[in-house]
């Protein structure tokens, strides 16, 4: 019993918040991406370690509020990175856009779903969308302003299935439990084999990833060299690689 | 503040109806599985018992999962409901009833069993030998007897059915006025940094969960009473 006390406390102690450590709030859509260019810094900073934490733009930031300890916040909107700002959860100065995307209509790849145009979303056959909830998910907000721009909204409402994130609405549409969902095209790509794109979808403004450093972060100094790590060639050719263009 | 401008109102009513018919499915299911358990020998009988508090110890996330995969529109039941009947339990109200009836599914069940085996058997006995049958003998003398521990179990099981959380948004996902509870809409505000609603639906939650609390401990004392003046 005393040995197995002994040893939780230990690997209690060895998962302590360490230093060295740098915690990343990245929105759901990054998840990939920020992997890859989290082991990449590790690679280039030894003994520096990279966690990670995905969601809704909109719930890293309420945890930010509520003081979770994040050194770096990238945000899949300006909106809620103007936000963060307001609250004054930014360091000043840090903030800049780092990548673009763009917004996709997207069906189950085995489905008989045929659709050309966001118009399509209107007919019987399309029971179900799935979007990211408006109220906190920045894809949800591209979508509604784009199928509000549209003069689609308000009809199509019934048929929305509001997602926690973007990677949820993909998943259902993946799963084959929706018609039909928006997402980013980067998202579209990582589940090629089990979506299709119908169209991309024109956005009212457009989708950009600002990143900044948090006010409160433990680790600036850190922080700071994975930031500029994010702007180098190396980090690029990752997000490339996954759909992402440079603004 | 109130109910309705808070929107508290809506997701309040559809949590009790979701958690009002969990608890039917969860009372009628457990109270059979736990006479079964208690009344017969087979084999393998604590193996079953264990499958069956299964739902009570396994994460939410992974019964979710579980009937995502079974009940989804590529699963084995929901193709075969989409076919037949052009219905899916995925992100409907149905569905969340049938998430909430799985995880409380076993409060019923463990304390009906243990109500059932503490009935003493010499009063069944007796009940038979004055020429009762095996359904009345369970109707009028089995079934009040374990009733005051089977009723604990159903308190405890609306409770939980009214706080589901993970398997629910799972299967029926959050959409508002039709499968988002009260426990959903929580999140759903604090995600949306909307702290102001989010404390209204915490402070319904709680006065909800001391009511039913209060309620079932009172109902256990006068059933215990009742057991015991008879």
């Amino acid at each position: 019993m005393v040995r197995v006390v002994l040893l939780s406390l230990l690997l209690l102690a060895a998962t302590a918040a360490r230093a060295d450590e740098l915690l990343v709030s990245a929105a759901a859509s990054l998840t990939n991406a920020f992997r890859d260019v989290g082991k990449l810094f590790e690679a280039n900073n030894s003994g520096h370690k990279v966690v990670l934490n995905f969601a809704s733009s909109d719930v890293l930031l309420a945890q930010i509020a509520k003081g979770a300890p994040v050194d770096v916040f990238a945000t899949a909107d300006e909106e809620t990175m103007d936000r963060a700002e307001k609250q004054d959860l930014l360091a000043p100065g840090t903030r800049r856009i780092l990548l673009r995307n763009t917004l996709a209509l997207i069906v189950p790849a085995g489905g008989s779903t045929q659709l050309t145009s966001l118009n399509g979303l209107d007919a019987p056959a399309v029971r179900r969308i799935a979007i990211g909830n408006p109220a906190s998910v920045p894809a949800g907000r591209y979508a509604r302003d784009a199928l509000e721009k549209a003069g689609l909204w308000s009809k199509l409402e019934p048929k929305f299935i509001p997602a926690q994130n973007v990677r949820q609405a993909l998943d259902y549409v993946a799963r084959g439990e929706v018609d039909a969902g928006i997402v980013y095209a980067t998202d579209a790509a990582i589940m090629s084999g089990k979506v299709r794109v119908a169209i991309e979808i024109p956005t009212t403004r457009p989708i950009v990833y600002p990143v900044a450093i948090v006010k409160d972060a433990r680790n600036r100094a850190l922080a700071e060299s994975f930031v500029k790590m994010l702007g180098s060639d190396q980090a690029h050719a990752v997000f490339k690689r996954y759909g992402f263009s440079q603004p | 503040m109130s109910l309705m401008s808070t929107g508290a109102l809506v997701p309040l009513l559809l949590t009790l109806k979701v958690a009002s018919w969990a608890t039917v499915l969860a009372l009628a299911l457990g109270v059979s599985a736990g006479y079964l358990l208690a009344r017969t020998r087979f084999p393998g009988r604590e193996t079953v018992d264990a499958v069956l508090t299964l739902p009570m110890v396994l994460p939410p996330t992974v019964l979710g999962y579980y009937l995502l995969v079974l009940v989804g529109r590529n699963g084995v039941i929901g193709h075969w409901l989409d076919e037949t009947f052009g219905f899916t339990l995925v992100f409907t109200w149905q569905g969340a009833v049938i998430a909430a009836a799985i995880v409380a599914f076993p409060l019923v069940f463990k304390a009906a069993r243990a109500a059932f085996e503490s009935v003493d058997g010499n009063l069944e006995k007796a009940a038979r030998s004055l020429g009762y049958g095996e359904l009345k003998v369970f109707l009028r003398v089995t079934l009040p007897l374990a009733w005051p521990g089977i009723l604990a179990g159903t308190m405890l099981a609306f409770a939980r059915a009214m706080g589901e959380f993970g398997a629910t948004l799972m299967v029926a996902g959050s959409l508002p006025g039709r499968t988002q509870t009260l426990s959903i809409a929580i999140y759903e505000a604090v995600a949306a940094g909307e702290d102001d609603i989010a404390n209204f639906l915490v402070l319904v939650s709680s006065v909800i969960c001391v009511l039913v609390l209060v309620a079932s401990s009172k109902m256990l004392r006068t059933g215990y009473m009742r057991l015991r003046a008879a």
